[in-house]
């Protein structure tokens, strides 16, 4: 017995499929129409459409994975996966945007 | 020789082997595609400011795409839920659909990138671009259906200009100083678009081999171990997600930003 | 301490499988030898093939040698073979400058990726991880062989490399662009294919690693009482798990820049002999210098863990009690496998990075040298108060400790930004990281091999010859890396084919700061120190091929005497590993346990119970 924590049935699947096919219907609208919008710069509205994707995402993750019900082994891999994703990304931003214009005294 | 916790989980950790195998793998996967979107970052904000295209992807296509993406993750979970409840007639149906969609998918994809391929850009020798689609090639002319453009800067940004003129335009081989297609080779925009999108093209794949080989040949399995068939489809399933999140990210990051 | 016994359903019943209902007792040659999923088979096989490798690149490196003591004389003895073999770059036998940079970017190549991780890694542990706690085998033995394959995959398009027009890559192991793109031959492209699949076949070894540990452990066999040197696979698989993708990635992308012409790393405005590159530009070099390096500095903690671990087990073994600081030992290297991730660019100080990322890199990378030196601690400490057993083994184990202890010190200065703006990519690196990796893991992976070979074999490596073995390579170790130091402050660079001729005094005059004589000449004696590094090899591979058959039988399945439990199987260990599923019933380094006769308890004898005493 694999799975005995929660048990299966078609019926409320296909509602929680439902469920998250209209979320990312709505979100993959939301991104549409905030890009073609004019909201602001570019800088506010790519945060926007990366947020909206995040929501998404954890819909996707969360219930079509089962990551919402997953077990504490695969949180831990997954945390460390994310620390190390984020410092790959920020660290190499911050070297590429940090660098001597200027000698010491001019 | 039996390899204990293949089907059983164990009991400390409430996993059974394939799924923290699988779940490591996607680990390691993150942090592929996470090497591949900070190369994005990084090209993306070395470019100096109104070189970096936009609007050179059309929407409807991604858009449509992550509707066929997001629909096969669905029945790629319908799948696992009828092999659990012991329907495998539904177990076919359901992953006959992830297949279709799937491979629609790459059909749309086919179609993107053929576009991409038959688009060009030829530098004349009055100083002019003309820009556009082939139509033909000989060894007299070539012509494309496309615009004139003088400055190169005017090729980006596609979202701010309407009303683009798609005229037919023939031009002499001789006038040609440079002719080239909207291939990676092109500028570092269409470089990791072709990287980021066929990667994740031969990720689907693969995810298509994996999850038709379970449809069909590997099906005999449910005859035989049937919670290990139900396992291995959820494995494949949960590979299959990830297939699904990576596009989750890329559909905005290429074609709305 | 009283240790609970997990409650596990029995995973298998009854007695010795030898002959089950599965019908395969004789496996033709193919499936026994070539295609098998039998751990222990892999683990050789990975063995065989990365010491072969190790020699070749051995072989290089004495070319290399041989070229900077010596730069434009045909190289004596090989100076026909080369010449018959590579034609041009190797005219005249003697070793071309092109030629000398393939030698040196696949010696790199071949010794890291080829050599040392896959036999510290993926021979040793698979081996021995599985066997160590009480499992038939690994998680997934059909990924465990396609890893193998892949690795020989790997290994074979990298020796074709050599064979091509244009010869192999030269771009230094490192592979950066623009120059990785921009010299004219293949063997970059084949370079860049070749780790593709080596860096695939690590990442199929480690999750076959990783769920192996977490899922396979015998009933008992809690966290705490795993043998460090299960800790150090552990930690390992998780950096080669997390930090080799970037690097795929990278690969890919500098793989489409030298067939399909993008420019993710090359810069707009790039000029190759005077013109124009025909290429979009907009890249970035400093791109694949970061993804690279992200693999590679947690690349380095791949080197030395499990070699860590091996000394780990081997000196517990020798001293006959237990480790001292089983925990420090443990949360050390949970420690650098999570700081290792954000260190890398201590190897980019010169790239032109701002004072804050400098800092915080400079400071990331001083903080993680703390549990290493934390780990060398406690296996210094475990001497004290020890019934040392001068075995072979053993003096390799003890060995590695000072050898680690200059590799990990020489360190310092060049994790300081400061000193190494001054000593980056001089002859100081060199020496500092062949320190680490040469005396310091290989020596753990020889004692390794000396350690484990009767469990493997049934007989024992012959004594007299590996005290030899010992001694020279420890002697002639320090004789070629020493003057290094010397020579890298005194500001030889790296990579210099023609080893620092035009920048020495005899050849630049009325200047200061040239290459006295003094450094010129240790190239002679460090070229010595090889040939005899070398030679110092021979008595070892006649050894282990002749050991096999003809060395001393051991009397018992345990004839170190050691508590862990792959001494606690038969001798070698069939398919499936144990007769009957262990159970543990308590630490990993029970010897000379106060109380109770006998020097060792082993960690699955339920027999005995220890009583409680004080850690």
């Amino acid at each position: 017995m694999s799975e005995s924590n929660h048990p299966v049935d078609l019926k409320s699947s296909i509602r929680t499929c439902i469920m998250v096919f209209a979320v990312v219907f709505i979100a993959t609208a939301s991104m549409i129409a905030v890009s073609f919008s004019h909201v602001g710069g570019w800088p506010l509205k790519v945060a926007l459409i990366l947020a909206i994707a995040v929501v998404n995402a954890f819909f996707v993750a969360g219930y079509l994975m089962h990551l919402l019900s997953e077990k504490k082994l695969v949180y831990t891999v997954l945390a460390f996966t994310v620390f190390f994703f984020i410092g790959l990304m920020g660290l190499t931003v911050w070297a590429t945007n940090d660098f001597p214009t200027g000698t010491l005294n001019h | 020789m039996d390899i204990p916790y293949t089907v059983q989980v164990r009991p400390d950790t409430g996993l059974y082997n394939a799924k923290v195998g699988i779940w490591l793998f996607l680990a390691s996967e993150m942090m592929l595609f996470g090497g591949l979107f900070s190369a994005y970052i990084l090209l993306r904000v070395g470019t100096p400011p109104g070189e970096w295209p936009h609007g050179w992807l059309d929407v409807r296509f991604g858009a449509f795409n992550t509707m066929l993406l997001a629909l096969s993750a669905i029945t790629t979970l319908l799948a696992w839920v009828a092999c659990k409840v012991g329907d495998f007639r539904k177990f076919k149906f359901f992953h006959a659909c992830t297949l279709i969609l799937a491979l629609s998918f790459l059909c749309v994809k086919m179609y993107e990138y053929h576009d991409k391929w038959i688009h060009y850009e030829i530098e004349l020798k009055d100083g002019r671009i003309a820009d556009g689609h082939l139509v033909s090639r000989t060894s007299d002319e070539v012509v494309i259906e496309g615009r004139y453009v003088t400055d190169k800067k005017d090729l980006y940004d596609l979202r701010a200009q309407k009303n683009l003129p798609h005229d037919e335009i023939r031009i002499a081989p001789s006038d040609i100083v440079k002719m080239q297609n909207y291939g990676p080779w092109h500028n570092t925009f269409t470089a990791i678009y072709f990287t980021l999108t066929g990667l994740h093209a031969l990720h689907i794949l693969g995810g298509c081999c994996v999850i038709g080989y379970l449809w069909g040949p590997g099906s005999k399995m449910w005859k035989t171990d049937h919670e290990r068939f139900t396992n291995r489809v959820e494995v494949s399933g949960l590979f299959w997600h990830f297939v699904d999140l990576v596009w989750i990210f890329l559909f905005p990051v290429l074609y709305l930003t | 301490m009283q240790a609970t016994v997990q409650e596990f359903p029995p995973y298998r019943e009854g007695e010795a499988h030898a002959h089950e209902a599965h019908g395969h007792h004789e496996q033709p040659f193919f499936t026994k030898y070539i295609f098998s999923t039998d751990h222990k088979v892999i683990g050789l096989q990975y063995g065989f093939v990365s010491l072969c490798f190790m020699l070749f690149g051995l072989f290089l490196m004495l070319m290399m040698r041989w070229q900077i003591a010596h730069p434009g004389v045909p190289v004596p003895l090989f100076g026909p073979l080369l010449e018959k073999v590579l034609g041009q770059p190797a005219a005249g036998g003697a070793i071309s400058a092109d030629l000398y940079n393939s030698f040196g970017a696949m010696h790199g190549t071949i010794m890291v990726f080829l050599g040392v991780v896959p036999l510290a890694f993926a021979a040793f542990g698979n081996y021995v991880v599985p066997l160590m706690i009480g499992a038939p085998d690994m998680a997934f033995p059909r990924i465990n062989m396609a890893s193998f394959h892949a690795f020989f995959l790997g290994g074979l398009v990298m020796l074709v490399s050599f064979f091509i027009p244009g010869g192999a890559a030269q771009a230094g192991w490192t592979s950066y662009s623009p120059l990785a793109t921009t010299i004219p031959t293949d063997g970059q492209a084949f370079w860049l294919v070749g780790m593709v699949l080596l860096i695939t076949s690590s990442l199929l070894g480690a999750v076959n690693f990783i769920a192996t540990i977490i899922q396979l452990r015998a009933p008992g066999m809690t966290w705490m009482r795993l043998p460090f040197f299960v800790w150090a696979q552990f930690v390992t698989a998780f950096l080669l798990l997390l930090a080799f993708p970037p690097l795929e990635a990278a690969g890919f992308m500098q793989l489409m820049d030298n067939v399909a012409g993008t420019s993710f790393f090359l810069p707009t405005g790039l000029a190759i002999g005077g013109h124009m590159a025909n290429v979009s530009g907009g890249g970035s070099p400093l791109l694949w210098q970061h993804l690279f390096w992200f693999l590679g500095h947690p690349e380095v903690y791949v080197l030395i863990l499990p070699a860590m671990g091996i000394v780990c087990e081997v000196i517990a073994n020798n001293t006959r009690k237990p480790i001292w600081g089983y925990k420090s030992l443990v949360y050390s290297t949970l420690v650098i496998g999570l700081l290792s991730f954000i260190v890398w660019a201590h190897h980019m100080y010169m790239t032109g990075m701002g004072q804050k990322i400098a800092t915080f890199f400079q400071a990331t990378t001083m903080i993680i040298s703390i549990p290493s030196v934390i780990i060398l601690t406690c296996l210094f400490l475990s001497l004290w108060g020890a019934s040392i057993r001068f075995n072979t083994p053993m003096m390799f184990a003890l060995g590695f400790l000072p050898m680690f202890g200059i590799g990990g010190l020489t360190g310092l200065p060049l994790g300081l930004a400061a000193t190494d703006l001054y000593l980056h990519d001089t002859y100081y690196i060199i020496a500092h990281f062949h320190y680490v990796v040469a005396p310091g893991t290989i020596f753990a992976l020889f004692a390794g091999i000396y350690f484990w070979f009767p469990k493997i074999t049934g007989r024992k490596l012959n004594e007299f010859w590996g005290r030899v073995h010992f001694w020279c390579s420890f002697i002639f170790m320090n004789v070629v890396f020493l003057p290094m130091f010397t020579q890298g402050a005194k500001g030889m660079l790296r990579r210099m084919s023609n080893g620092g001729a035009n920048y020495s005094a005899a050849q630049v005059h009325n200047a200061i700061d040239t290459l006295p004589g003094s450094v010129m000449e240790m190239n002679t004696w460090i070229l010595w120190g090889a040939v005899a590094l070398g030679l110092a090899q021979i008595p070892f591979i006649i050894n282990l091929f002749w050991s096999i058959k003809h060395g001393e039988p051991v009397e018992s399945d345990n004839p170190w005497g050691a508590t862990t439990l792959d001494w606690q199987t038969p001798t070698p260990p069939p398919h499936g590993n144990f007769a009957t599923e262990p159970h543990v019933v308590r630490g990993p380094y029970e010897y000379n346990a106060p109380g109770h006769e006998g020097s060792f308890l082993p960690q699955s004898d339920p027999a005995v119970t220890p009583t409680p005493h004080a850690h």
